[in-house]
């Protein structure tokens, strides 16, 4: 059996009559990157105050590290970082790492950490005198302080510039490199194909999709067919259509009968243009449209 | 332990690291004995009435600070993304709380000081060295039913709840302890609601042995009754409090 670092057993948790998670069950075996997505609101942050023991499920299971996520001994080998950038702002850098390592057997020491995540010689700054981006680094660096070996990420580069974003990645690759285990959400598709080995996509409480990264991205194989006309018409085998400035980007997994289509019905056009759809774009199409999404359940039950 | 003090230490800084919530915690029972006990001269100039009105103002003193600085101050934390971190840290509930009671100590005897200090000066209040050792250790068990009630507070309340609640429990607990008017001057039915709150328990405990007179056995009784009781309930709403609810 593989060594299951997370796993959430048909769980679910409501929020008086709001059902945040419907029965999700995620396992996180050992040295894995997984990338969880989804759109705002869907369940993710809820299914990680699970896993980090800060909130109960209504029903079903959790588990870190086979326990309890709510007993403190089973979060000794877990890291997380705080969300947004709320560090305690009239504390240093220095004492607010030293104060997180003392919960941990083995830390980094304080010089090891702070270059490795670019903040060396703002040991002496209040944390509310960073940057943003310094503070998002210092929030990062504090789930790696303790050697973890799980490390929980809420959307861990929100407002991190591109060249601060890449070192970051580089970081988690590098600690998945040596083993470790990582669970991440993000808002940036980009990220996850950048990081994580497999994709979980939660909509409405529920995972949708649970694959390897290649698995999702050949699962939302679409081609963007792009086009300059006044008005294009529904056609068959369309599952996105948004239009800028004239431009019409239609999202299809067959763009040789769309064109073909576009030809055949008269439509005036010009500037055809078709290339392979990013994963953000196919993931758009894929829960962008939430009564689709429930209709399709409704048939998949 | 270590854990306990670590925790004891970042509370610490991050309170003083706002000077005027000291200030403001050390200002206000000076100002009250300054305004309400000094002008008096039957009271500033009598040895025991003295010490015991110093002694009242002190308890409340240490009682402002527990359900301010503890209730206000845990629900203020709870509101910021820090807390539900620090959750997820490989620690139960002891350190922390433990941190937040020796924490509550330490300010609540900051506050003390500017009073003691001006009794010293500018009334007859006397005490000696031993009685007020003493008597500060007593204040400390005075005050833990309302450290418990203000972490209780804390934990179960949002900031905007905890403000007007902490006010509502301060003043009629300290004037029905006999923390402004001496409980002597009560009426009967008073008297007999009195004797059974905390303040009042306090109160008798910490003006019995600054003043060198007998500490009536039913104030230590109620004393550790509420104490246990809200011990109990601060670790109650610790334990089932799950930060904000909507994320």
């Amino acid at each position: 059996m593989t060594d299951l670092l997370a796993r959430a057993v048909d769980a679910t948790r409501d929020f008086d009559s709001t059902r945040a998670l419907d029965g999700v069950s995620l396992d996180v075996p050992a040295g894995q990157i997984v990338g969880l997505l989804g759109p705002n609101g869907a369940g993710k942050t809820t299914l990680l105050s699970l896993l980090l023991g800060l909130r109960r499920p209504t029903s079903g299971r959790v588990e870190l590290f086979g326990g309890d996520p709510r007993d403190p001994a089973s979060r000794r080998s877990l890291g997380s970082t705080p969300q947004e950038t709320g560090l305690p702002a009239t504390l240093r850098v220095g004492e607010v790492v030293d104060f997180v390592s003392r919960h941990y057997a083995d830390p980094m020491s304080l010089g090891e950490l702070l270059d490795g995540f670019g903040l060396d010689r703002l040991q002496r700054r209040q944390t509310g005198s960073l940057s943003g981006g310094q503070k998002r680094r210092l929030a990062v660096a504090l789930a790696f302080v303790g050697r973890p070996r799980l490390v929980i990420l809420d959307e861990p580069t929100t407002g991190l510039d591109v060249d601060a974003r890449r070192s970051l990645w580089d970081g988690v690759r590098a600690f998945g490199e040596t083993g470790g285990t990582v669970l991440l959400t993000s808002h940036y598709l980009e990220e996850v194909e950048a990081l994580a080995d497999r994709v979980v996509v939660i909509d409405d409480g529920r995972v949708v999709t649970d694959d390897t990264l290649d698995a999702v991205r050949a699962s939302v194989d679409l081609r963007r067919v792009s086009l300059r006309s006044p008005a294009v018409p529904d056609l068959p085998g369309v599952v996105r259509h948004s239009s800028e400035h004239g431009v019409h980007h239609l999202y299809t997994p067959d763009a040789d009968a769309l064109v073909r289509d576009l030809v055949v019905s008269g439509l005036e056009f010009s500037g055809l243009e078709v290339r392979g759809a990013s994963l953000e774009e196919a993931f758009l199409a894929l829960t962008g449209d939430r009564a689709q999404t429930a209709r399709k359940k409704a048939a998949a039950r | 332990m270590n854990l306990a003090l670590t925790h004891t230490r970042f509370l610490f800084l991050e309170t003083v690291r706002v000077p005027i919530a000291v200030i403001g915690t050390m200002m206000f029972p000076a100002l009250s004995l300054l305004f309400f006990v000094i002008p008096q001269g039957a009271v500033a100039d009598n040895p025991v009435f003295a010490t015991a009105a110093t002694a009242q103002l002190s308890l409340f003193a240490v009682i402002s600070v527990c359900l301010f600085t503890f209730g206000v101050g845990v629900s203020e934390d709870r509101s910021t993304p820090w807390d539900p971190y620090v959750r997820t840290l490989p620690a139960g509930v002891a350190p922390r709380m433990v941190g937040r009671m020796l924490n509550g100590t330490l300010f609540s005897l900051l506050g003390v000081l500017p009073v003691v200090l001006l009794a010293a000066l500018l009334t007859a209040a006397t005490v000696s060295v031993t009685d007020l050792l003493v008597g500060v250790l007593a204040l400390v068990a005075a005050g833990l039913p309302f450290l418990g009630i203000g972490l209780a507070m804390g934990y179960s309340l949002p900031v905007k709840a905890s403000v007007p609640v902490a006010q509502v429990v301060l003043f009629p607990m300290a004037f029905g302890g006999g923390l402004f008017l001496p409980p002597q001057v009560f009426p009967d039915w008073l008297n007999s609601i009195s004797v059974l709150l905390p303040s009042r328990a306090g109160r008798d405990l910490v003006v019995g042995v600054v003043t060198g007179t007998d500490v009536p056995a039913r104030a230590v009784v109620v004393l550790l009754i509420w104490a246990v009781a809200t011990a109990l309930l601060a670790a109650w709403a610790y334990r089932r409090d799950e930060g904000r609810r909507f994320h």
